[in-house]
């Protein structure tokens, strides 16, 4: 069977699977639009090409599946390089098709020409610039083989026009010639029995979970293992949701932004069983502080992460879900038990009274503004359990974070390693078109929303009924607390307005709902309007406090010993922290 | 010690086999650039099977943890197999070009030089002329050594190329992925 490039592409995206892609077309990927017309892939237009690539992020990390991407070349190629950037950092299976400059005209500065498969090349796992229409099958099959596989991430196929334009004879790929690619295979029973040896000696242990749980699928392995072992799990902000937030042996998140228990229970641990986390600046601080009496035990499916940051006593290179159930079967008869609940009961006093001593806390009271914390403890309390949560980045996102109960895996849509503001918009539109039957709510910020909101008029052309919920404290939050704390109170270019743009208005004219709370009792009401709102997107302005700050925090550079609670808890923390300390003093002598 | 008279132990061998595919050595430099591992010397050239290209690389282990290099490397698709070579597990060869300005009084202590040496002499002109030694990077180090006594115009070594000694380490074969290899995702 002949077909053009173009008809091959769009053919080997079906025969993957791909229901859905995000995309803006121009020149050099014109003629792989006309096939769109006739194939069974729903294509969603967006409004900047930054939108395709988060919506297929948010579509992907909402249902495990790789999400695809499509852009023209030259600037509609470069608008992607922030979301691949941010997939590459959060290992999220993208797939992304940009046009390319004829294969004469490469090389020349065309119009619109820009290597980008060069630019891409520190961002993507791997990227292909197609020379040869014949090849399509085989590097789209490729692409989404390494796209899925191993630790997840982003790929780029690159397709020059002539390429798309050019004739090939159609096969399917029953092979991949991937020389250089290897997966890890089962664990080595000694490096299982070394960890299991390390975790039934341990009194102090903490189970470190992070994002690798997700992208294994080991959501319920991890529960398992924590059942069986009765120990404390911390689930960093990559992993919210993986171990259920109401589950009794949950601690929460650690961090520079985690609450004090989590991030005091890894500080003290003998033992960190650290599953698909890669010991990020922001979980340890400074790193030569960082749980200083603790063994580690580190599973990872990427080699390069094991003895990266932290020396690992027991690195196993693995799949998360295979890893835990071979520990699962090695560990049952010396975990389990009576013996082992004694041996860790004395800790569990310990983070119990911490979680007593020092919870969450910001103070609560009637009158405007409204407190940033209540509109998400309000959304939580007002909306389905397994309601999908996306959010930008910032401040908000802490408070997301910190005050949602995440009881589900693949609720949370995030941007956790860039960083990158503006992504719960259109993130949240790409999951809501993967689970179409749940909630979703972006909780956002002023600073975020303004970036990327024009993508509403997305999902109102689309009827993509996502809920979005701006914390507008009119300022770029988190950036105006570090001014606060660590430059004097200087406030340098943070400054928004409350009122620029006109959020109800600006929504309305995107197709939108646009509702406003300014008093915490407008809070409750507005959300059950937004939530009954079913056939278009909402979005409410919450006038929320401009002076809150996001607490704990561990201060950027300091060892997590030094996290700063909130004022009115720093007595207790400081008690806390003596206690442990004379406690210390005593083992020693 | 090496010609910029650091540590030889500071420097690891590798022999990484490459797919010989467009923008392979961009990915390897790329890496090692953005990782910020810094790399002593390089060089790159098709092996027998012209599916692939041989990259040796002398690497300064300060930078980075070998460990983490090697891992690193491992995990660029078009890396397809890496071989850290110990020295006495390798035989190694580099080349040396060197432009000397020598008088002809100086000229035949030169060239006695690069005899004692096992070296060429590939072009002489009036006033200067042009030498070549390939060897063992300790022996070009000598060699370099004892030229700079003259006045040496322009210097140019190639970098180390390696290869396992025979008997010691066999390269693994690469292998095909099976598409139907259940998604991690």
């Amino acid at each position: 069977m002949q077909l053009t490039g173009a008809q091959a592409l769009i053919k080997s995206l079906e025969m993957e699977g791909v229901e859905v892609m995000f995309g803006l077309p121009g020149g050099a990927i014109l003629p792989v639009y006309d096939p769109i017309l006739s194939s069974s892939i729903r294509h969603v237009l967006v409004r900047h090409e930054q939108g395709a690539g988060h919506m297929a992020e948010g579509y992907a990390l909402a249902t495990g599946r790789p999400g695809v991407a499509m852009v023209t070349s030259g600037p509609g190629a470069t608008n992607i390089v922030t979301p691949l950037s941010n997939a590459y950092m959060d290992s999220t299976p993208l797939v992304v098709i940009s046009g390319q400059v004829p294969t004469a005209a490469i090389g020349t500065d065309a119009f619109q020409e820009c290597d980008i498969t060069g630019v891409t090349m520190g961002i993507t796992k791997h990227n292909w610039l197609v020379k040869s229409a014949q090849d399509i099958p085989e590097v789209v099959a490729s692409a989404f083989h390494l796209a899925t596989t191993g630790r997840p991430g982003p790929v780029l196929v690159d397709v020059p026009k002539d390429v798309s334009f050019a004739q090939m004879e159609w096969y399917w790929p029953d092979h991949l010639d991937l020389a250089g690619y290897r997966l890890p295979g089962a664990p080595r029973r000694a490096d299982v029995e070394a960890a299991v040896a390390l975790m039934a000696a341990a009194e102090r242990p903490v189970v470190y979970a992070g994002g690798g749980i997700l992208k294994a699928r080991a959501a319920e392995a991890l529960r398992a293992l924590a059942d069986l072992t009765g120990f404390p799990v911390v689930t960093t902000l990559m992993a919210r949701g993986a171990f259920p937030d109401s589950h009794p042996q949950c601690l929460g998140m650690p961090g520079m932004h985690g609450n004090f228990t989590a991030v005091t229970a890894m500080q003290r641990a003998d033992l960190l069983v650290a599953l698909g986390a890669r010991f990020d600046d922001r979980v340890t601080g400074r790193v030569d502080a960082f749980a200083p009496g603790a063994k580690v035990v580190h599973v990872d499916v990427d080699a390069a992460e094991l003895h990266k940051v932290r020396r690992a006593d027991v690195a196993i290179a693995g799949d998360c879900k295979v890893v835990i159930d071979a520990l699962l079967q090695a560990a049952a008869p010396a975990l389990g038990g009576p013996d082992a609940a004694a041996r860790i009961g004395p800790w569990w006093e310990e983070l119990r009274r911490w979680q007593r001593e020092v919870p969450l806390h910001y103070e609560r009271h009637d009158g405007p503004p409204i407190k940033p914390q209540m509109v998400v403890e309000t959304l939580r309390d007002l909306s389905p359990s397994d309601t999908i949560v996306a959010s930008g980045v910032g401040q908000h996102q802490m408070w997301a974070s910190q005050y949602w109960r995440f009881d589900h895996p693949y609720t949370w849509v995030n941007s956790g390693g860039a960083g990158t503001m503006g992504f719960a918009v259109p993130a949240a539109i790409g999951a809501k078109v993967g689970r179409p039957e749940r909630t979703v709510w972006a909780i956002d910020g002023d600073g975020c929303f303004q970036m990327t909101a024009q993508e509403l008029v997305t999902a109102s052309a689309e009827r993509i009924p996502v809920k979005v919920a701006i914390l507008n404290n009119a300022y770029l939050g988190m950036v105006r607390q570090w001014q606060e704390m660590f430059y004097g109170e200087r406030y340098s270019e943070v400054y928004l307005s409350p009122d620029l743009p006109d959020y109800v208005k600006w929504a309305e004219a995107m197709g939108a709902v646009g509702l406003r709370a300014e008093s915490p009792e407008e809070v409750a009401p507005a959300i059950e309007k937004a939530n009954a709102v079913e056939d278009r997107p909402v979005v409410i302005d919450f006038r929320t406090d401009a002076f809150e700050k996001v607490f704990p925090m561990v201060p950027a550079g300091a060892s997590n010993d030094d996290i700063v609670v909130h004022p009115e808890h720093e007595e207790r923390a400081g008690a806390e922290r003596l206690a442990w300390e004379r406690l210390a003093a005593e083992q020693r002598r | 010690m090496s010609a910029n008279g650091t540590p030889v132990e500071r420097h690891h061998i590798l022999t990484v086999l490459v797919e010989n595919k467009a923008g392979v050595l961009a990915r390897v430099a790329g890496l090692f650039s953005r990782r910020g591992y810094n790399i002593f010397s390089l060089a790159v050239a098709p092996t027998v099977d012209d599916r692939f290209s041989r990259i040796t690389v002398v690497v300064d282990v300060e930078s980075a943890p070998l460990e983490q290099v090697v891992n690193q490397l491992d995990k660029l698709v078009n890396v397809v197999t890496i071989s850290e070579l110990a020295p006495a597990e390798a035989v190694e060869r580099e080349l040396l070009l060197a432009t000397v300005a020598a008088s002809p009084a100086a000229r035949s202590e030169v060239i006695e030089l690069v005899g004692v040496f096992g070296g060429e002499v590939l072009d002489v002109g009036a006033d200067r002329l042009t030498v070549m030694l390939a060897g063992p990077p300790d022996k070009l180090d000598g060699f370099e050594g004892l030229l700079a006594a003259y006045e040496v115009v322009e210097l140019q070594r190639t970098g180390r190329v390696a290869l396992p000694k025979i008997g010691v380490r066999a390269l693994t074969r690469p292998q095909l992925v099976a598409v139907d290899e259940p998604a991690a995702g």
